[in-house]
């Protein structure tokens, strides 16, 4: 198809790699957005988490939280972009909070699934609150809140991409500005570009998920012994 | 407030819209991906593609499968098709894997039990597999529907209007009330949605129900 | 959640739903519009991403409908290039255009300037498949603002002014960067490097906002939008007439022509002036009335309904 040939000369042409407006620049851009994104996320989702897991409160937090699910994307950065004026705060917002919820529920899940007979028996010989989480709860739950970290970010990234419809930068420029013009290479190319970037963060994260679990299987053995 | 009751009319509209847009893209993924997902069960190669396939498919931007569709379809550019089949692609990637989660999460025994009475094939699915999976197909459906009814809106990005319409509206006007009715009625019909899929849920499943209330008096 | 609340919610969502069919089911201006696109004796009309030009559509439906003609609307398509396409595969018959950009966009070396040049020239560059109908005397054309501070900082009245700065920023919609009045344009006529930031509110809010805490020094602008003369923007002197003159104009697929559709709008067309769409503009973007009850109001005042 024609379109393809397209997208290859213009994912081929170096002038489109270069400059401010350039591949190059977007695709760093995207790159520092997602994981400014998945950062904040994790610090906000992991310690929620964490207590909620936990001590077993505020357990309604998970429900209202996952209740954000169902707020429009777009809605929520047309709206917030009108608080937050120009600039990158009001998409930050609205990546995160769509991040939040994959994170939030795999690492509750994850710490919740640890056996009570375990953590009352580590009360039992001494162990603080603490000790108990940094221990065993969260060494037990790290594959799945890999698992939830994986998840968010591939969404994060695809995500970012609605964003552009804001005055911000990354892949989603491209789209945007491709669309009003119906620029299709410079759209196609783009999407293959997020697409790649995608995979290669899942595949990515899946070798560190396989190799940590292995650790993680080995570090427990040692926390017992 | 005195917008809300001069566009009232407007509002139900797109609301309509909205609603319509949403329904076949849920059924449409639900359909296909089910069976889909239970074929590919069967075998190791074909159960790992599965994931591959749906985190693929969903990582796909949704602004450029929406332009692109009309090309591939042979389709008028704001014929609504190309939504639907872009939002159905959505639906099947997210319910691909919680289907193949959900037949596996099935004890083989009683998979194993039924062999043994003599099941054929289609009544195994029909009667034993469906029925002890439906719990789980129904939250992956709940969560299709949840992301289909916000995924509608990028529509008005393209000229297919919903309640999307609202937020471009009134980010070009600065008029945050309108957004935010866009927003909360949006999020009214994902809630309405789900409730009509839980009660769907009750009624052809009555044993997880009587289950539920079980437990909770028994607690 | 019991049973009995998720009962209740959608018992609450359900009343919600009817009463609100009920109440306003009547009244709705969107009736002769809903989406029949199928049938033939319908005239789908599109608008582009902004208001004024979601108001004109609203008009044009309504006055066709008031003169027993089913119109369709689908209001904010998005750009030229896609409201064009949109026209062009049929699935809108018309949509309100502006004279100037849309001769550039047939033709890009077009040299009319004055109205009447620029109008039989467009005629003239019109694919065979669509027609203009009359030019109106109202005129909403782009144009390049800077602050009045910006302005008297930097000795800054006219585009070509600005070829002395380096880092401008200009914010505009994304089409900009490829428009002959656009950035393109800007460096080909004027010798003025500049960076677009794109901002898609068709010259709105956000983009006022950018221009007055100075993240741009100059926003492309409609001359119809009240924000110019309420934020005391200077717009700048374009003497190469690198933006042409931007009459209101309907642009219309052939296979939807015909001598009552063009009677209707003519009429609409004569009677429309620059003034009646800042006014126009003012309800919308100040008193956010909806485009249907302005254009309705508009109609009514001129009793064209």
């Amino acid at each position: 198809m024609n379109v393809f040939s397209q997208t290859l000369l213009w994912l081929g042409d170096a002038s489109n790699w270069e400059g401010t407006g350039g591949i190059s620049v977007r695709l760093v851009q995207h790159m520092q957005y997602s994981l400014a994104t998945l950062a904040i996320t994790c610090v906000i989702a992991i310690p929620l988490a964490c207590y909620i897991g936990h001590f077993g409160r505020a357990l309604f937090v998970i429900p209202v939280i996952n209740a954000l699910r169902a707020l429009p994307t777009l809605g929520m950065l047309s709206a917030l972009a009108l608080i937050f004026g120009l600039g990158i705060s009001a998409p930050m917002i609205v990546m995160v909070m769509f991040a939040i919820p994959p994170v939030l529920a795999a690492t509750y899940s994850g710490i919740a699934n640890v056996s009570q007979t375990t953590t009352h028996a580590m009360r039992a010989i001494g162990f603080s609150e603490w000790q108990i989480l940094w221990n065993v709860e969260l060494p037990t739950a790290f594959p799945a809140i890999l698992g939830g970290i994986r998840s968010a970010f591939t969404q994060i990234i695809a995500t970012w991409t609605v964003a552009a419809f804001l005055p911000v930068g990354g892949l989603g420029r491209f789209l945007i500005d491709g669309l009003a013009i119906r620029d299709y290479s410079q759209m196609l190319g783009a999407s293959f570009l997020v697409i790649g970037l995608s995979i290669a963060v899942d595949v990515l994260m899946l070798i560190v998920q396989n190799t940590i679990e292995r650790h993680s299987r080995y570090s427990q053995l040692t926390t017992q012994s | 407030m005195n917008w809300l009751i001069l566009n009232c009319a407007q509002i139900l509209h797109y609301a309509l819209q909205h609603m319509l847009l949403s329904v076949f893209p849920i059924l449409l993924g639900t359909l296909v991906a089910v069976p889909l997902a239970r074929l590919a069960n069967g075998f190791r190669l074909t159960r790992s593609s599965i994931y591959v396939a749906s985190s693929v498919l969903y990582a796909i931007p949704s602004l450029p499968l929406l332009i692109f569709l009309p090309a591939l379809l042979r389709t008028k550019i704001l014929n609504p098709v190309n939504i639907e089949v872009a939002l159905t692609i959505y639906a099947i990637a997210i319910m691909l894997t919680s289907a193949s989660h959900a037949f596996l999460s099935i004890d083989p025994s009683v998979i194993h039990a039924a062999d043994a009475m003599g099941f054929g094939a289609w009544k195994k699915f029909f009667q034993v597999e469906l029925p002890l999976a439906g719990s789980q197909l129904l939250a992956g459906i709940r969560v299709v529907s949840v992301s289909t009814i916000s995924l509608v809106t990028v529509g008005s990005l393209i000229g297919v209007n919903s309640l999307g319409f609202f937020f471009l509206e009134g980010y070009q006007r600065d008029f945050p009330l309108e957004i935010w009715v866009g927003i909360a009625a949006t999020a009214l019909i994902a809630l309405l949605f789900d409730q009509i899929l839980a009660i769907c849920g009750r009624v052809l499943m009555p044993w997880n129900h009587r289950r539920v209330t079980r437990e909770r008096s028994a607690a | 959640m019991s049973s009995f609340g998720r009962k209740l919610i959608g018992g609450v969502l359900a009343g919600v739903v009817m009463m609100g069919t009920v109440g306003c089911g009547s009244s709705n201006p969107l009736d002769s519009s809903s989406s029949q696109e199928s049938d033939a004796s319908t005239i789908t009309i599109g608008s582009a991403n902004f208001a004024e030009s979601e108001i004109l559509a609203n008009m044009y439906v309504q006055a066709l409908a008031s003169h027993g003609i089913h119109a369709a609307l689908k209001p904010d398509i998005g750009a030229r290039d896609v409201y064009i396409a949109a026209l062009k595969d049929g699935s809108i018959d018309l949509v309100p255009e502006y004279t100037g950009n849309l001769l550039q966009y047939f033709d890009k070396d077009s040299t009319a300037h004055s109205a009447s040049d620029v109008y039989s020239e467009l005629k003239k560059a019109l694919p065979s498949k669509f027609a203009v109908l009359d030019q109106a005397k109202a005129e909403d054309s782009d144009s390049l603002n800077v602050t009045k501070s910006y302005s008297e900082q930097h000795h800054v009245t006219s585009i070509g002014d600005l070829s002395k700065i380096n880092g401008l920023k200009i914010a505009a919609a994304p089409e900009f960067a490829t428009r002959p009045y656009g950035i393109t344009g800007l460096k080909q006529q004027y010798g003025v490097d500049a960076t677009l930031i794109p901002i898609n509110d068709g010259g709105g809010a956000t983009t006022i906002k950018a221009l007055l805490n100075g993240t741009v020094q100059m926003a492309n602008i409609n001359t119809t939008s009240p924000s110019i003369k309420t934020n005391n923007l200077v717009t700048l002197k374009d003497p190469l007439q690198m933006i042409l003159p931007q009459r209101v104009i309907p642009l219309i697929s052939k296979s939807a022509e015909s001598d009552k559709v063009t009677s209707v709008l003519n009429e609409v067309q004569s009677k429309l002036t620059t003034q009646d769409l800042m006014t126009m503009n003012g309800e919308s973007i100040n008193d956010k009335e909806s485009a249907s009850a302005i254009a309705k109001h508009w109609l009514q005042t001129y009793k064209l309904v």
